[in-house]
């Protein structure tokens, strides 16, 4: 009774802790890391809603009366190729941060962005005086 | 954990045992691009980035209490959720009575392939393939714009002398996969032609594709690759990819029918189906593969300019 419900409950461990890696921690690429996680979660979510008891492969035979859910497997499948390139351009990102900042953790790059910021404020307002 | 390669590691093994997960529920389409992009290609990429960025993280965590809140608060909201969702594996549940059973049982005579999931994605859901076909091209734009490099050819000896060197130490490493790397080539082919009749198709046959190129350009250097592979033949392919899958929309809208509606493309319904799905099938492959080697290159090249930076500046100081 309870067991049926159990893959959406490790779903959400998943979900949550790929939250949690994304919230608390500082360093970039852990983040993307998260975010995978997340999203992997929800592949497994799809999936799993899409087995059918008894079930097999949705690819037809003969002899075979009952298949699982193609739809899914369908929409995952393509969002796990759309996923990798989207994870490469963040990657990307995290190479051109690390390449004017000199850092990847969040903390550093906001300290580094509040000391420049004031400078240029001042010779702005130098100039103008 | 501290050390980022132990956790990219860790990401691997995940991706792999999700993709034998995969297998098990059925999907074998999913498992099979699991496996490929998520054990394969996204690891890579993360090492290589690693390489650039460091592989220690800071240990001090950002408000970690009230993130933990945070997602144990939502984490119970989902939960009370799940509770008004219908038990895994019933037969009854509504996402299986809507749209599925016409998949099931009219696409054998309607597109006339066995491979419910080729003739979805391919036929069915064209349009919604062909969004995705472009996402990642211009995903590979965007990296292309973020990452790339001019080519100065003049120093780029030194840096070749030195990755060489360290390609000559894998000698074992370097004949096996020679070897293997043909056959990794042949099974992507076959992936993709064979993508109507068992699991497969172009983003499968795509990755795996641009998987053997990559393993020959990570063991033979980038500056051999790059005389195999041209960086503008690769941007052009990828463009030809999403050409061709719009083009044979275009067609069967010309011929009078609707939007990747392939019935018209030939005079028999069934054999424009299969012209169809083979032709869209390609041309997604041909997107994916050249976008997969374009992203790896790109970084690559982006690693290859750091050390180049270093080595001068080493020349500099002495």
């Amino acid at each position: 009774m309870i067991t049926g419900l159990f893959n959406n409950w490790i779903v959400i461990v998943l979900m949550m802790s790929g939250l949690y890696i994304v919230i608390a921690h500082g360093n970039l690429i852990k983040k993307l890391i998260g975010l995978s996680l997340f999203q992997t979660s929800v592949f497994i979510l799809y999936i799993s809603m899409a087995k059918v008891e008894g079930g097999t492969a949705p690819i037809l035979a003969e002899n075979i009366k009952e298949l699982s859910n193609p739809l899914p497997h369908v929409l995952i499948l393509t969002a796990i190729v759309v996923g990798i390139s989207t994870t490469a351009l963040g990657l990307a990102l995290v190479i051109r941060i690390k390449e004017a900042y000199g850092s990847i953790e969040e903390e550093d790059i906001q300290i580094l962005d509040n000391l420049p910021q004031s400078k240029t404020q001042k010779k702005i307002m130098d100039g103008e005086q | 954990m501290n050390d980022l390669f132990a956790v990219v590691m860790l990401l691997g093994i995940y991706s792999l045992l999700s993709a034998s997960f995969f297998v098990a529920m059925d999907a074998v389409d999913v498992a099979f691009t699991e496996a490929a992009v998520g054990a394969g290609i996204s690891t890579l990429l993360m090492l290589v980035v690693i390489t650039m960025t460091g592989r220690k993280e800071n240990t001090k965590r950002h408000k970690p209490f009230l993130a933990l809140i945070v997602v144990i608060f939502t984490g119970g909201l989902l939960l009370y959720g799940t509770f008004d969702i219908p038990h895994f594996g019933s037969a009854d549940s509504p996402i299986h009575n809507h749209v599925t059973p016409r998949y099931i049982n009219d696409s054998i005579n309607e597109i006339g392939i066995p491979n419910i999931v080729t003739s979805v994605l391919a036929s069915y859901r064209a349009f919604d393939t062909f969004g995705e076909v472009v996402v990642i091209f211009t995903a590979g734009i965007g990296i292309m714009a973020l990452l790339s490099v001019a080519h100065h050819s003049e120093d780029n000896h030194k840096i070749a002398a030195v990755n060489d060197s360290m390609h000559e130490r894998y000698l074992v490493i370097r004949i096996v996969s020679k070897i293997l790397i043909p056959f990794i080539l042949l099974f992507a082919l076959y992936v993709q032609f064979h993508g109507d009749f068992g699991p497969g198709g172009g983003f499968q046959a795509g990755v795996i594709f641009a998987a053997g190129i990559i393993l020959y350009s990570m063991l033979f250097g980038l500056s051999i690759t790059r005389k195999v592979i041209s960086q503008p033949f690769i941007q052009i392919i990828s463009a030809v990819g999403v050409l061709l899958y719009g083009s044979v929309g275009l067609v069967s809208l010309l011929q009078g029918g609707n939007f990747f509606d392939y019935n018209v493309l030939l005079t028999d319904p069934v054999a424009g189906q299969h012209l169809g799905i083979l032709l869209i099938e390609l041309g997604v492959g041909c997107t994916v593969t050249s976008v997969m080697i374009m992203i790896f290159f790109n970084f690559a090249e982006r690693r290859e300019l750091q050390q180049h930076n270093n080595i001068h500046n080493k020349d500099l100081e002495s």
